[in-house]
């Protein structure tokens, strides 16, 4: 820990393959170390921070003192057995936490890697790698160190890895080597690689690398794209070879770990303030008896000088006042005894024991029980108010199944009846060989009608099996493994695969897949790939027959914008089931198709091909031309997606906010993504009032989103606190009390309730509806005042916001977190997406900043590593995804669901003891040490104790130490039961209300009443009283015995007053404590001790003359009496005038009334959206819930797979043999492009990153045809090519999903559609006037009703949301 | 934490469910509700009545006669004398008269008080050397350091017993005279052993050892060690009545040692012996007077002097705040317990939270 470190880096130089050239740097080497001591400086060291402790050194500093013999007033021993045994128990501790330590850095350390020394690969133990290093990975192998990936089995270099322990992204990323050295291949080759990197000095951005490579003489530029970090995990890849650049603590994800904290409870924080107040009070006592001695001795002392000299060096009565100050020091330390401190560890470790042997926290599954690894937090857990969590992996288990689809208008799925006995899971293996034996579906019915060949069903798995960028591995006949770069894409395919429609293979221009036993390949014309705003991918494949079809699959509210008219039906049912799905939390994927002539796909083709080669905003040309193809598509159905939540999160969830616990999610997944799993664990509710979304890319939007947001909070509250007679608002609220979500409610109840629902809330006849309360108009009027934060606590209504990760980079500013903290504290919910690790502790830490509560970050990645550490308590789920987070963590324990028994159990239960027993602690030392005080007026201030030396020395660590303890381990106000049936119990210790500093001055006055009693009553009662034998009571050490034995009787009576859990241990140890008391006494005042050393036990026989004296026993009841009524008067009162809500919970369980039904678990809810609700925004959320879009991967693969950079030369060649056969057409068609056909491979390695069509396939010239001549066609041949689609729209299908009367209005609007689609086609002649048209389109659609909710909607992200319109067509 | 056990299956690491680790232990969980409080309540203010009552009885039957002698009869002049320490070694007698008139029946105890004498003092307390006087021959000879400065006299030579308590001893000796009807003086036997705890006579104070019988064997017991200062005679001689009454187990030297806890205090000097008329009963009525031989200097301190006279009852001598405070006490309950019930029976919530 002394060692020098190396001044800061400016740039890095490594040389590959050149240790000598390297070393000259001092770069850190891979080992790392987190322990604190080894065996020779254990002591040392550990002293030396033990003495860092304010409180060690103070009672070093006493002993010190003590050792004077003009100051002493009590012997050495007093003070050096307590300090020696906490000095023991602390030094224990640490080097067991050390240890461990020690272990699991050993284990890191020690992995094995194969570094590339002198030409050939050697086993290496981690630590011993070294910068400049090449070292060889393998498949699923730990990333070392932050390697510049050199080359890998993969061609062109790539290099597949999973990030899930960096930043908690599970789905996989690319990594390409530069092309020079991807080249370089085996270690041969390698090892005489000596190039050199010139890069940035170590730091903690994950997302960025900026480097230099100089390697025979030219220059490589190097991006994050080329490394690989420690942490990752190295996957799909069999090998490959990697320079070290950083090692150990350099390394990005050491760098991201942040430092260690100490974390300290706010108890802990009181505590020693209190202290601090306490050593003040000690002080003034000291002052005031230092000024009686003065007094006293000038007055009285000066005069008795004769009897008792003055001490040498004291020769006046100021000196004799500075002394008997530091005397009474001494005596008056007991106030803050040093047993204060171990006790309080010696009970949270007990504590942290019973978390950690928790039967009902222990997840069989992982085979883990939870763990308290700190043990010093735990009464915190009974004060959190913030809970942070990760999502990925802690409220959700990662795993996607396929749970729903809805084709062609047919819901398939479970229909999940809670009754039933859960139905039969279907078995695919006897229809189809291929089939995923892991698959998981229940309703029959789905493969029935794959069985009898229904034309939509197939059509629907057919795009399931082509239209996705998964990759195949097929390593014996039948056994396929699906690479998925999204477990939801798995999800869909693995789905198509099981229901007969298996993907086989692909090369850059073919997908082949087996349909229904029979072998069939498609060309892949284009891949038009995936993006955050376009949020859909399509394919355009021609099958074996020469049709092209353009299949899309996507979020709905896009695609449902883009379908044919005559869609319109179905696309009312679909959405109503896509609202259904929605409500159940699933994640949702609308599929369509179209077809596509040959000189339309021709035509089109040219275009993006022109798009693809333009040198500016081709991002915007290449989207544009995709959007000019996915039109006039024809809606197949939907997709659900289940993203299956880990077990009891909802409930867990909703019990925490009963609980007033907040929960934020802080999630680096999508926001559609993090918002529906905000749903379906019902973080978010349809009875929120408002949800908001801010994703602003500049300061000045996120300033403006936060303040409208919270303007809105003022306004509905207001709405709802005020007045709300009548009127347009009165109407609204009601509309919306009636229909929590538009029309997905109305949707699920059916036609019935939709005519209900008309019925409450008719729209005024002939007026148009309500105008929508204006959402604020874009230029913000000049900012009102800010609202005072007292408004801003009392917002009531529900309230939830989204953040996107770039608008909270924003929010995090410095001048801006204060609004942001004011509006997300005001909601319910907080659903952060897209953060990185930084900003999740960052968001943290601004909550830690601006309000004084107790937060909780809940993770199971490395990415959330740094929020762990940040937060107040850091929770780690283990068994999961790595170890990082529990590594860092305070608790980890396997589920998410434990975190209510950790907090609402044991939390509250460890906040509830650490209280009673800090009440108790600081009541029992006053009481003890405050005797002093009082015995000082009539000692003459001579710093005489009261109590035998021996009594002092045993009080606390003996005598009342094992019954507060056993009260601070084991007390329960109420059984556990009741704690999770009451959420509100835990009420108490957000407010801090058990030990604050009201309930410490309680405390300490009724320490001193003890005292003031228990001195004066046996100093009134034994200055005059005798033996019945003549001996006077009234020596010194007669009134030293009763004194201390009414003391432990009134402090071990009070303690049974106080013990509210009275178990056999609580027995023993109260009645044990007495017994030893009186043991003890009479054992150190009996004559064997007595004869050894007549010094030390001077008190020889006191207690047997003294407790045989009726009048001392006498004494001590009286005492005890006059202790102890008037605290069970006040406790009585307390609990019969007003008692809390725990008092009720035990008296009811006392009384064993009938159980009531839960306090406050049915508040909330019901009062839904009273006040105004913006339509617009209603609008907005139903878009944003139900887009929903199951793709959690980015863009890009599209074009490695029309590239066929990701695809070996094997597999190509499998694919190509295993199409050979059925696909004789695809050679017809290559031949008949043969002059323009490249090779897949060789097309490949120049290909620029640009277009993701397959050059293959595409015709060579591009024709005159403009864009527009294409579009043209379309509808014209959609016509020709779809009549099954059509007339299955005609049909008045099942009309159960659909209310009788909208069936007819939507089919009129299809027909009505018809004049201006064609009004349309020579008007627009630009995307935007596309567009613009669609919007024309819609407004011909619903224009009677659509209107002002249109206008409202402009301002919400989103388009209008087909469901509010159907919801209001009702 | 969990025993690793035999198995390892997929529980193998389950915690015990044991009800001490799941913390399920059975327990006794009581509460303070009206039906326990209230009635506590009462009982105890009964209790603490009923005893203030009996005890206000017995102490009703106990004597007790205080006298101050500072200054008191002809011991004015012995108090003038005693103001200067030359006269130290001066003897001066003195008389103090006064009547009995109502007879002390039982056993008569005799102390002598002082006030404002601080044995208390920390410094005072600890000036003293329990194992010298407990006969150790080592600490005899070199008495341990907290007696400084009564340690060693201005020879060099030990003193035993060494500190200050021991030197500060009280040495004013008294003789109880009655004055008979008849003019009679006679002499109140009182005995002057018998005053001190046991363990302080026969454990905690022991005589160096010698041999029994031997020529002047208290003498060689304490050789080469000096008298404290103060004193007019070694700690051998301090008894010259009964041989056996001297050297460190000399019971007015034990009763001296036995610290009182405040600076006015009284202590035993001796037991009426009732084996002779008049004094069968106790003391009788009439005229006593006490001879005092005046040497304990309490003008330097500003303290007084008094002499005690007291019989006893099962509890000890008279004491009136115990069964003062026991009758208040109890009163005061019996009135928290009244408003309690009221309070109880008005505004009570019976456990019920307002909430609902």
């Amino acid at each position: 820990m002394f060692r020098k470190r190396p001044p800061p880096e400016e740039e890095r130089r490594v040389r590959a393959n050149d240790r000598e050239y390297n070393e000259k740097f001092q770069y850190a080497s891979n080992c790392i170390m987190t322990s604190k001591y080894n065996i020779i400086t254990f002591l040392p060291v550990n002293l030396f921070e033990q003495f860092q402790e304010v409180a060690n050194t103070y009672f070093l500093f006493l002993l010190i003192l003590q050792l004077i013999p003009q100051i002493s007033s009590l012997s050495w021993f007093t003070t050096i057995v307590p300090l020696a045994l906490v000095l023991s128990i602390t030094a224990v501790k640490d080097a067991t936490d050390d240890y461990f330590r020690h272990k699991s850095d050993n284990q890191v350390n020690n992995r094995q890697s194969q570094v590339l020394i002198r030409g050939s690969l050697q086993n290496e133990k981690w630590m011993n790698v070294r910068v400049g290093d090449i070292i060889k990975l393998e498949n699923n192998q730990f990333v070392a160190a932050d390697l510049l990936l050199l080359s890998s089995t993969e061609p062109h270099g790539l290099c597949y890895i999973e990030t899930a322990e960096l930043d908690g992204e599970t789905n996989m990323k690319v990594r390409q080597s530069v092309s020079v050295t991807s080249e370089l291949g085996d270690p041969n080759n390698l090892a005489t690689f000596d190039g050199e990197v010139v890069c940035e000095p170590p730091n903690n951005k994950l997302d960025r690398f900026c480097g230099t490579l100089y390697w025979r003489d030219s220059k490589y530029g190097l991006t994050n794209q080329n490394m690989l970090l420690r942490g990752c995990v190295l996957r799909n890849t069999e090998a490959c070879y990697g320079l070290v650049i950083f090692a150990g603590p350099d390394t990005k994800l050491m760098q991201n770990s942040g430092r260690t904290k100490f974390k300290r409870t706010s108890i802990d924080r009181l505590m020693n303030t209190l202290v601090l107040w306490i050593f003040g009070f000690l002080v003034c006592m000291g002052v005031i008896l230092a000024v009686g001695n003065a007094v006293w001795e000038r007055e009285v002392g000066s005069l008795f000088q004769s009897y008792l000299p003055w001490d040498p060096p004291v020769d006046n009565f100021l000196f004799s006042a500075f002394l008997s100050f530091w005397s009474y020091v001494i005596i008056l330390n007991t106030v803050v005894p040093i047993s204060l401190y171990v006790s309080v560890e010696v009970i949270r470790l007990g504590h942290s024991y019973f978390i950690n042997w928790d039967r009902q926290m222990f997840c069989s599954q992982f085979n883990t029980a939870a763990e308290a690894r700190t043990t010093t937090l735990n009464e915190e857990l009974g004060q959190v108010e913030y809970i942070f969590s990760d999502k990925t992996g802690t409220l959700t288990q990662n795993i996607m199944s396929f749970n729903k689809c809805s084709i062609n208008g047919q819901a398939y799925g479970e229909v999940t009846d809670p009754l039933e006995p859960p139905p039969k899971r279907l078995d695919f293996t006897p229809f189809n060989p291929l089939a995923d034996p892991d698959f998981c579906f229940y309703d029959d019915t789905l493969l029935e009608s794959v069985k009898v060949g229904d034309l939509h069903t197939h059509e629907f798995f057919r795009l399931l099996s082509l239209c996705h960028t998964v990759m195949s591995e097929e390593k014996s006949e039948g056994e396929l493994v699906y690479k998925a770069q999204s477990p939801d894409e798995g999800a869909l395919v693995t789905a198509a695969r099981n229901f007969g429609f298996v993907f086989r293979s692909r090369t850059p221009g073919t997908i082949t897949i087996t349909e229904m036993g029979r072998p069939v390949t498609y060309t892949l014309l284009a891949i038009l790939d995936f993006n955050n705003i376009r949020k859909r991918m399509s394919v355009i494949v021609r099958n074996p027959e020469g049709r092209i079809r353009l299949y899309c699959k996507g979020a709905d509210t896009l695609l449902f914008e883009r379908l044919h008219p005559c869609n319109q039906e179905l696309m009312n049912i679909t959405s109503d089931h896509l609202n259904e799905y929605a409500a159940d939390g699933l994640r949702t994927l609308a599929l369509a198709y179209r077809d596509l002539s040959e000189e339309e796909w021709e035509a089109w083709s040219e275009s993006h091909r022109c798009a693809g080669k333009a040198t500016d905003c081709r991002e915007d040309r290449l989207a544009a031309a995709y959007e000019q193809i996915e039109q006039d598509m024809m809606l197949l159905g939907a997709t659900a997606i289940e993203d299956k939540l880990q077990e009891g999160v909802p409930e867990t969830i909703a019990i925490l906010s009963l609980a007033n616990i907040k929960i934020w999610v802080l999630t680096g997944d999508k926001q559609e993504t993090a918002v529906n799993i905000g749903y379906s664990c019902k973080m978010l509710t349809d009875d929120m009032t408002e949800v908001f979304i801010i994703s602003g890319h500049t300061v000045q939007s996120v300033r403006q989103e936060l303040r409208r947001a919270r303007e809105r909070m003022i306004e509905v509250s207001r709405g709802r606190d005020g007045g709300k007679e009548g009127g347009v608002e009165g109407w609204e609220g009601a509309c919306y009390n009636g229909n929590g979500f538009g029309g997905g409610q109305a949707g699920a109840t059916g036609g019935g309730g939709g005519g209900e629902k008309q019925l409450q809330c008719p729209p005024p006849p002939g007026t148009p509806p309500p105008p929508p309360p204006p959402s604020p108009p874009p230029p913000l009027p000049p900012l009102p005042p800010q609202p005072p934060s007292t408004l801003m606590d009392n917002i009531s209504g529900e309230f939830a916001l989204v953040i996107n990760g770039h608008s909270l980079a924003h929010a995090l500013e410095a001048d801006m977190e204060a609004e942001f903290v004011l509006t997300a504290c005001a909601c319910k919910a907080v659903i952060c997406c897209r953060v990185t690790p930084l900003q999740k502790a960052l968001v943290v830490e601004l909550i830690k900043k601006h309000k004084k509560a107790v937060t909780l970050a809940i993770g199971d990645g490395a990415n959330d590593v740094s929020m762990i550490k940040s937060a107040h308590i850091g929770v780690g789920i283990s068994g999961q995804e790595g170890i990082q987070a529990v590594l860092a963590s305070d608790y980890s324990f396997s589920q998410f669901r434990f975190l209510q028994r950790l907090l609402l159990v044991h939390g509250r239960w460890s906040y509830l003891r650490m209280c009673r027993f800090l009440c108790y602690f600081f009541y029992k030392n006053f009481a003890f040490t405050m005797v002093h005080f009082w015995f000082g007026f009539f000692c003459g201030f001579s710093a005489q104790t009261v109590y035998d030396q021996y009594f002092i020395t045993l009080y606390n660590i003996v005598y009342t130490s094992l019954p507060v303890l056993a009260m601070g381990i084991f007390d329960q106000d109420v059984p556990e039961q009741r704690s999770l049936e009451y959420p509100k119990l835990y009420e108490p210790g957000q407010l801090n209300l058990l030990f604050n500093k009201r309930e410490f001055f309680i405390c300490i006055a009724q320490g001193i009443y003890t005292s003031v009693v228990l001195f004066f009553v046996p100093y009134a009662v034994l200055s005059d009283a005798t033996q019945s034998t003549g001996e006077p009571l009234a020596d010194y050490q007669t009134f030293a015995v009763t004194t201390a034995t009414a003391l432990v009787i009134v402090v071990s009576v009070q303690i049974a007053l106080d013990t509210g859990f009275w178990t056999v241990i609580n027995h023993v140890f109260v009645w044990g404590s007495l017994g030893c008391y009186f043991t003890i006494m009479f054992a150190m005042h009996s004559q064997t001790l007595f004869i050894i050393f007549p010094n030390q036990f001077h008190f020889v026989g006191s207690a047997q003359s003294t407790l045989l004296q009726p009048v001392v026993w006498l004494t001590i009841a009286l005492a005890t009496v006059i202790c102890i009524v008037p605290v069970l008067a006040f406790r009585f009162l307390k609990l019969d005038l007003k008692p809390q809500l725990s008092d009720t919970v035990r008296y009811t369980q006392l009384v064993r009334q009938k159980k009531r039904k839960p306090v406050g678990r049915s508040m909330g809810g019901v009062r839904g959206g009273v006040g105004s609700v913006s339509e617009g925004r209603l609008g907005a959320r139903g878009s944003s819930r139900r887009s929903g879009y199951a793709f959690a991967h980015q863009e890009g693969f599209g074009e490695l797979i029309t590239s066929g950079k990701n695809m070996r030369l094997s597999s190509l060649a499998l694919a190509t043999f295993a199409s050979r056969h059925s696909s004789s057409w695809i050679d017809t068609l290559r031949k008949k492009k043969h002059a323009h056909t490249h090779t897949p491979p060789s097309a490949s390695g120049e290909c620029s990153p640009a277009p993701s069509y397959v050059s293959g396939s595409v015709p060579p010239l591009s024709t005159s045809s403009s864009v527009l001549g294409g579009s043209q066609d379309t509808p014209v041949e959609e016509g020709t090519h779809t009549p099954p689609v059509q007339s299955a729209q005609v049909d008045p299908v099942p009309s159960t999903h659909t209310p009788p009367p909208s069936a007819p209005a939507s089919e009129a609007a299809c027909v009505d559609v018809v004049s201006p689609t064609s009004v349309r086609c020579p008007g627009g002649d630009s995307p935007g006037g596309w567009t613009l048209s669609l919007g024309m389109v819609q407004e011909a659609l619903f224009g009677w009703k659509g209107i002002a909710a249109r206008t409202s909607g402009s301002s919400s992200p989103g388009p209008p949301s087909v469901a509010k319109e159907t919801s209001n067509t009702e | 934490m969990a025993k690793e056990k035999a198995n390892s299956g997929p529980l193998a690491r389950r915690p015990d469910n044991s009800a001490f680790k799941q913390q399920r232990l059975p327990a006794w969980s009581p509460m303070l509700t009206a039906n326990t409080v209230l009635p506590f309540f009462y009982c105890m203010a009964v209790l603490c009545m009923l005893l203030g009552v009996w005890l206000l009885v017995t102490v009703q039957n106990t004597q007790e006669l205080k006298l101050d002698y500072t200054e008191a009869g002809t011991c004015n002049a012995c108090f003038a004398k005693r103001e200067n320490a030359s006269n130290a070694l001066q003897p001066c007698n003195c008389t103090v008269v006064f009547p009995i008139e109502k007879a002390f029946k039982g056993n008569v105890f005799f102390y002598y008080g002082l006030r404002n004498f601080h044995q208390n003092l920390r410094r005072y307390m600890d000036s003293r050397d329990d194992a010298q006087m407990v006969g150790r021959k080592k600490n005899l000879k070199s008495p341990s350091t907290y007696c400084e400065p009564f340690e060693k006299d201005e020879n060099g030579l030990p003193i035993a017993p060494c500190g200050a308590v021991a030197n500060s001893i009280f040495n004013d000796s008294f003789t109880l005279v009655y004055h008979g009807s008849k003019g009679s003086t006679i002499h109140v036997p009182l005995y002057r052993s018998g005053l001190t705890w046991y363990t302080d006579k026969n454990i905690k104070y022991r005589n160096p050892k010698f041999v029994v019988g031997a020529l002047q064997e208290y003498p060689n017991a304490f050789a080469g060690t000096a008298k404290p200062l103060y004193w007019h005679k070694p700690v051998y001689e301090l008894d010259p009545h009964n041989p056996d009454n001297n050297g460190f187990i000399n019971e007015d030297l034990i009763v001296w040692m036995r610290e009182a806890a405040f600076p006015n205090f009284k202590k035993l000097y001796g037991i009426l012996n009732r084996v002779s008329e008049p004094f069968t009963e106790g003391l009788p009525v009439g005229n006593y007077s006490i001879e005092i031989s005046y040497n304990f200097p309490v003008q330097y301190f500003r303290g007084r002097k008094e002499v005690v006279l007291t019989t006893v009852t099962w509890f000890g001598g008279q004491n009136h705040f115990l069964p003062i405070a026991y009758l208040v006490t109890g009163g005061l309950i019996l009135l928290l317990a009244v408003i309690l019930t009221v309070i109880w029976w008005k505004f009570g919530k019976d456990g019920k939270n307002m909430k609902e």
